[in-house]
């Protein structure tokens, strides 16, 4: 099994004590699984993919990820973790705004030492990028940073893909187009992909739907 | 100018007949431009020739003496002043090429005390007169009304000396009627000793004044290149045998590992044989560390046509003279099918 | 990994040019600064040095004669046969150039030229005695001379060496010597100095050169104007490092989640920063080996008219200043960065990634930095009281100035704020309220600028009264028209009653070195009458002190001698083994590094027989017509008499050079302080775009945006400076009630100078205007679409 959650729990301190965000999470990912993590918010999506993604540290239970449980890891090793098997895609897209595009694909490959300049060329034109390496990000229009967003995370070859709302910064025709082309890119490459998303029309583009409500599974 | 110190002290080291390292020696060795050459068979003029010879590069009056203390213990004390010409002549005040160098040394067993004095030509801080005999360099002196009668005084910062010197026997000319040969190229100079003072006086000493009684050895020497080129030091012995005869005898080292060897036998009453190239053997026999160098201070001295198979020690092995020209020079016991005391002179070991 | 990581952290650079630039520049022009004050004491300090060596000041005993200023070779040969290890030196001067002989045989080692420049051996020195000089002493000497020249470097300036011989000889003095050094060890046995050379008096050997003492005074003010440029200069730094982490927050938090560990990470920014630190320092050291090298003619003319030192014209390049100018730049960079680099390893990887105001006062922040002003500024007040000694002294410096630059931006925001809540119009208070929130981010600048003006002013007023102040002392000490030096007291004999009827008044100079009050001191015998009764102005002094002192009952200290060993009026002080008279008056006597007391001159005589006055000041109402007379009719070259007019001038035109000096140091500092301000207003301009596209889109046009930019950076500016000069006023009381007496002895009295302090108010507002011209145009000019985009962009 590629990830393996059981029995996560996560607060945080409010004004009034302690306010659980997840209360006992069981889920497992195989290779190849697409998985929609639905919710209203607060109901916790987002803290369980960034606990996934160890960018933020667990209370209680674990988190098994390529076979390493990552809530005994420290710093180094989450981010070693993060650059060779998880690829993440952020709604406000997180681009590095001094470097060109081409860089930007590059940039998490290259941090994990695994840049294939053929692979990232190829990327960048099944997206539709292909004229647009040498700008810059402010150059882009918000679709077009998500496609380089997705390029960098797919050039890494990651096992694992965390996509925390990808359209949601997308109008609707373009957020159809972007999830499209993700889709098929990640098919393409065996990973799996885990996606926070508010949509039941995204969701349901996935081969497998979970639903979060106050912080357990429905 | 501290470091220039160092190059004009070794421009002085060419006028020093002793220490001479590698360079020096090659300054020795160097043509007598100008300067008088010492000629075989030489005519002295007394008392004229006990004073200065300008016209030569290098001149020295070199004393060394063993002495006892009032409880016995062996005291040696030494008393140099060399002279260096620049130039083969004399000048007007601070205008002469003449530069001279007194060195000064008390030796006890345990302890070697020495100072230096530097001085130039014609200003009278230092020099040589021949009748009366006075040689100085500032207070320190060596004088008398005759060559035979000498008082001597010389002080450092932590030592002094005050003696008396009665001549017991005639001059000792060295060599050849007083030339001296010093390798087999020709170089030579002029040689001839005093070996029979008796000394009485006073020493001295941090811990305060002791008389002394004992024998001294004066030589005279002046040249204008007594060296050859390729000779990289020496080992000279004054030694007075306890039955009265005397022994002067030094090896030159020559680059090559060879020696050039020559002495004086002095019979008790002051006639002498010279010995020529390889009669005289000097061998050393152990080292001492002397300030990182090592020093040879136990030896074993033959001269088989005289009968002497001896063995020489020093009574202090760390007799170093750091003066701006370095040497070991300190007095020495003599045993083995003689008994004696004398003066040992080391020269070119200064590389530590 | 690394790679990854360095190229996007570079990336930023260059996207972001102009940031880069503000941190160089600033570090560069901190550094340039400071490493230029630094070379020029350095240069400074090496110059004495090599004098003391060359002339054996200071290290050794010296022997000199009694009276005259000749030693009988004799006497020196005499020492040496009594046993006294002593070197003979004769000196005089050859055109104007010192022209020193030694003996290397007797020289104590060490003596002479230090550092190993090489060339000086025996055989230059005895056979063919050569003279040696630097470069510009033998030049002066060329042709004048028939010895060899050979050039070394290391030898003082203005100063030539050469064997005894050649040295008496090319002056004249065959047979005679000016001195006698003593070696440090003797000989166990000699003879009483008094039984060998009776006229000799034995010199003691002086920790430290007396030249370098005397210049400690200049070299300190110098030294405090580089560490003040150098502290406008960290701001700058502070301030573009600042904002540079800043922007990159969110890249660092990007980096992070996509793999790149937190250390790596930290450990890369301060790789950079060294390497930028490194890079500005190096240029800034290139920049302060210019600024040094303009200065130092006008430095070196100072120190010489003023101490008598001579400063070699030439700089060296020596690491003691470019090291220290490099360290200085990587310490500056480590100071201004440790807060950023802290808050990058504190910073949660998953807070907001939106960019906040950089340096944002936040409430907790600004009760700190009000609560640390107040601190510094009490424990100021306190040194000011209670503290004693030169450390406490610049210690007071550093806390005013430190305590009052934190409470700048506190300040600015209370004015502000009255002034928005009384403001009328929408506009206007818009303009306050924006103002404000503009603080946070030219807080730093502002605060450079304030430290530079302060400086400018602190720094100014204290070299303007030390020059009314030496105006005043040059009128009351020169009082004397012609000053007259005779060759021995019979011919000084002859000329008092040669000039007596020629003139009003005749003073002799009588003096002798002594000891009074258990330290080194001269004692003065002087002539009390018309010219000392009508123009001394004493600091303190009895009504009837001039009687008093005339009749021998009284002395007069000057202030130095007063002040070290606590004597006022009334006191009485030991002038005699058998003599102690009540102090009557304490007069100022700026510039000296010892103490000195008058007395009448019949008590002087009576005291020291033996001392013959052989100079004189001549008091007349026509000094052309008695000097003709003293050279025509008495036979006085005209090297002995000295116009009064003429001593004045040369001190006048000393005091020019220091304000050269001190000139281009004020207008350096100002110019980076004015950078500092530039700097930050362009960068802001950036960031303004959103804060003002509202303000645009309500109806302001830009170019009425573009003159409320000016208007604000000169309002700032002027708060800034009506703060800087009570602060540069408190500056410069320090620097001369406090530093001044601490470090010399002397108090200077404070003058204040309301015209020089308008100027520089001016300059400051010329700078701010200049500063924000091309921001405040850019904002003008910024197109429509730019504006647009903000709220288009909106999220």
């Amino acid at each position: 099994m590629l990830l393996t959650v059981k029995a996560l729990t996560k607060s945080y301190s409010g004004a009034e004590g302690p306010v659980p965000v997840l209360r006992g999470i069981d889920l497992t990912v195989a290779a190849g699984d697409t998985l929609a993590l639905t919710g209203e918010s607060g109901s916790g999506k987002s803290t369980l993919l960034h606990l996934i993604a160890g960018l933020d540290a667990a209370d209680g239970g674990s988190i098994t990820l390529a076979g390493q449980d990552v809530t005994q890891l420290d710093d180094g090793g989450r981010a070693a973790l993060r650059r060779e098997s998880v690829g993440i895609i952020f709604q406000q897209f997180n681009l590095i705004p001094s470097l060109d595009i081409a860089a930007n694909i590059a940039f998490q490959a290259r941090l994990a030492d695994s840049y294939s300049p053929t692979s990232a060329r190829e990327l960048a034109d099944a997206l539709g990028l292909g004229d647009h390496l040498q700008k810059y990000p402010d150059q882009l229009s918000g679709g077009q940073q998500q496609r380089v967003a997705i390029a960098r995370a797919l050039a890494a070859r990651p096992k694992l893909i965390l996509a925390d709302e990808p359209t949601g910064n997308l109008d609707e025709e373009t957020a159809g187009e972007v999830m499209t082309q993700m889709l098929a890119l990640v098919a393409q490459t065996g990973a799996a992909l885990v996606m926070v998303t508010h949509s039941p029309r995204l969701a349901n583009q996935m081969s497998r739907q979970l639903h979060l409500r106050q912080g357990l599974l429905a | 100018m501290n470091v220039k110190f160092a190059a004009f002290v070794a421009l002085i080291a060419l006028c020093a007949p002793v220490g001479l390292s590698a360079q020096g020696f090659s300054g020795l060795g160097s043509d007598a431009e100008g300067f008088s050459t010492p000629a075989p068979a030489p005519q002295f003029d007394f008392p004229a020739d006990h004073g200065a010879h300008p016209d030569y590069r290098i001149e020295w009056w070199y004393l060394t003496a063993n002495m006892t203390g009032p409880d016995g213990t062996a005291y040696g004390l030494q008393w140099t002043l060399f002279r260096s010409a620049l130039a083969p002549h004399t000048g007007k005040g601070w205008d002469s090429p003449q530069i001279w160098l007194g060195h000064a040394a008390v030796t006890t067993p345990d302890a070697h005390y020495t100072s230096e004095r530097l001085a130039r030509g014609a200003i009278g801080q230092a020099g040589v007169s021949a009748a009366p005999f006075e040689a100085w360099i500032d207070d320190w002196h060596l004088r008398g009304a005759s060559f035979d009668a000498l008082k001597l005084r010389a002080s450092g910062s932590q030592f002094a000396y005050d003696v008396t010197l009665d001549a017991q026997g005639p001059l000792v000319f060295h060599g050849e009627g007083g030339y001296s040969v010093k390798s087999q190229q020709g170089q030579a100079s002029y040689y001839y000793s005093q070996p029979f003072f008796a000394l009485a006086g006073t020493i001295t000493l941090p811990e305060g004044d002791i008389p002394v009684t004992g024998t001294a050895w004066l030589d005279r020497e002046w040249s204008s290149q007594p060296l050859a080129a390729d000779q990289t030091g020496w080992d000279w012995f004054s030694l007075s045998f306890d039955a009265g005869e005397k022994l002067m005898g030094f090896r030159l080292r020559q680059a090559d590992g060879t020696y050039y060897t020559s002495g004086t036998w002095i019979t008790p009453d002051g006639a002498t044989t010279a010995l020529p190239d390889g009669s005289f053997d000097a061998t050393p026999l152990a080292t001492s560390d002397v300030g990182g160098r090592s020093i040879p201070t136990r030896w074993h001295v033959r001269v088989p046509d005289h009968a002497v198979d001896v063995i020489i020690e020093a009574v202090n092995t760390q007799t170093w003279m750091d003066m701006s020209v370095p040497y070991w020079e300190g007095p020495v016991r003599v045993s083995g099918n003689r008994s004696g005391i004398g003066y040992l002179e080391m020269t070119g070991y200064d590389q530590p | 990994m690394t790679a990854a990581g360095l190229s996007a952290l570079w990336s930023h650079w260059r996207r972001n040019p102009l940031q880069l630039f503000t941190l160089i520049a600033g570090l560069a022009l901190a550094t340039a600064l400071w490493s230029g004050v630094q070379a020029v004491n350095a240069e400074a300090r090496a110059s004495y040095d090599a004098a003391a060596a060359t002339l054996g000041e200071g290290q050794y005993d010296q022997l000199l004669p009694e009276t005259g200023n000749q030693i009988p070779q004799e006497t020196f040969i005499a020492l040496r046969r009594a046993g006294w290890l002593v070197s003979p030196v004769v000196e005089g001067k050859l055109v104007s150039v010192q022209l020193l002989g030694i003996d290397p045989l007797t020289a104590p080692n060490g003596l002479g030229p230090v550092g190993d420049g090489g060339g000086m051996s025996l055989p230059d020195f005895l056979e063919n005695p050569a003279v040696f000089a630097n470069e510009d002493t033998a030049a002066k000497l060329r042709g004048i001379i028939d010895a060899p020249l050979v050039i070394e470097p290391a030898i003082a300036p203005n100063t030539a060496i050469t064997d005894i011989y050649q040295a008496q000889r090319l002056l004249n003095a065959t047979g005679t010597l000016s001195r006698l050094i003593v070696a440090r060890n003797q000989p166990v046995a000699q003879k009483p100095l008094g039984v060998v050379a009776p006229d000799l008096v034995r010199r003691a050997a002086q920790g430290g050169s007396d030249v370098a003492r005397l210049t400690d005074s200049f070299h300190l003010n110098l030294t405090a104007f580089g560490l003040l440029s150098f502290a406008v200069g960290v701001f700058i730094v502070h301030g573009a490092i600042g904002l540079a982490f800043e922007q990159r927050r969110a890249m660092v938090r990007t980096l992070r989640a996509l793999g790149m560990p937190l250390r790596r990470l930290v450990v890369l920014m301060a790789a950079e920063l060294l390497l930028l630190a490194l890079a500005g320092g190096g240029i800034g050291v290139c920049l302060g080996y210019i600024v040094a090298a303009s200065l130092l003619p006008d430095v070196a003319a100072t120190l010489k008219g003023l101490y008598g030192a001579q400063v070699s014209g030439t700089l060296q390049l020596r690491p003691s200043w470019w090291l220290s100018g490099l360290a200085i730049s990587v310490l500056g960079t480590a100071i201004a960065a440790t807060g950023a680099l802290v808050s990058v390893a504190r910073m949660p990887l998953l807070a907001s990634a939106q960019p906040r105001a950089w340096a944002n006062a936040r409430g907790a922040m600004r009760r700190i930095q009000m609560l640390a002003s107040l601190l510094l500024l009490v424990l100021a007040g306190v040194l000011a009281l209670f503290g004693d000694g030169l450390i406490m002294g610049f210690g007071l410096l550093a806390c005013l100035l430190i305590g009052a630059a934190l409470a700048l931006p506190l300040f600015l925001d209370a004015v502000l704020s009255v002034a928005q809540s009384w403001a009328k119009g929408v506009t206007a208070q818009w303009f306050w309220a924006d103002t404000r929130q503009q603080l946070s981010g030219l807080s730093l600048a502002l605060m450079a600028l304030l430290l530079a003006m302060a400086a400018n002013v602190g720094v100014s007023t204290m070299v303007s009264s030390f020059r009314l102040t030496f105006t005043g002392f040059l009128d009351q000490r020169l009082a004397s028209e012609l000053y007259i030096e005779t060759d021995s007291p019979r011919q000084a004999a002859a000329l008092e009653r040669f000039v007596e009827p020629l003139t009003s008044e005749i003073l002799p100079l009588l003096s002798i070195d002594t000891k009074l009050a258990d330290m080194p001191a001269e004692l003065y015998g002087a002539r009390i009458g018309a010219t000392y009764r009508d123009n001394w102005d004493l600091l303190a002094a009895t009504p009837d002190v001039w009687d008093r002192i005339a009749a021998g009952e009284a002395v007069l200290a000057n202030e130095q001698l007063a002040r070290r060993a606590d004597l006022w009026i009334g006191d009485t002080l030991q002038i005699a083994p058998d003599v102690a008279l009540p102090i009557a008056g304490v007069f100022g006597d700026y510039g000296n590094p010892i103490g000195q007391a008058i007395v009448a001159e019949p008590l002087f005589t009576a005291l020291h027989p033996q001392v013959r006055a052989t100079r004189f000041g001549l008091r007349t109402d026509d000094p052309a017509a008695l000097r003709t007379a003293l050279m025509d009719d008495f036979g006085l070259s005209a090297q002995s008499i000295t116009d009064q007019a003429q001593i004045k001038a040369f001190s006048l035109g000393v005091f020019e050079r220091t304000f050269t000096v001190t000139a281009a140091l004020n207008v350096l500092t100002l110019s980076v302080a004015g950078f500092a301000i530039f700097m930050s207003l362009l960068t802001l301009a950036g960031m303004r775009v959103p804060q003002l596209a509202p303000a645009w889109a309500l109806g302001l046009t830009r170019r009425r945006l573009g003159q409320l930019e000016l208007i604000r950076a000169v309002i700032l500016a002027i708060l800034t400076a009506t703060l800087a000069l009570p602060l540069g006023l408190a500056l410069a009381w320090v620097l001369l009630a406090v530093v001044n007496v601490e470090a010399f002895g002397w108090r200077l009295p404070m003058y204040v100078f309301p015209r020089d302090y308008a100027v520089l108010g001016l300059f400051a507002l010329v700078a701010a205007v200049l500063a924000a011209a091309w921001p405040a145009r850019r904002l003008a000019r910024v197109p429509p679409a730019e504006l647009l985009k903000v709220f288009a962009n909106e999220r």
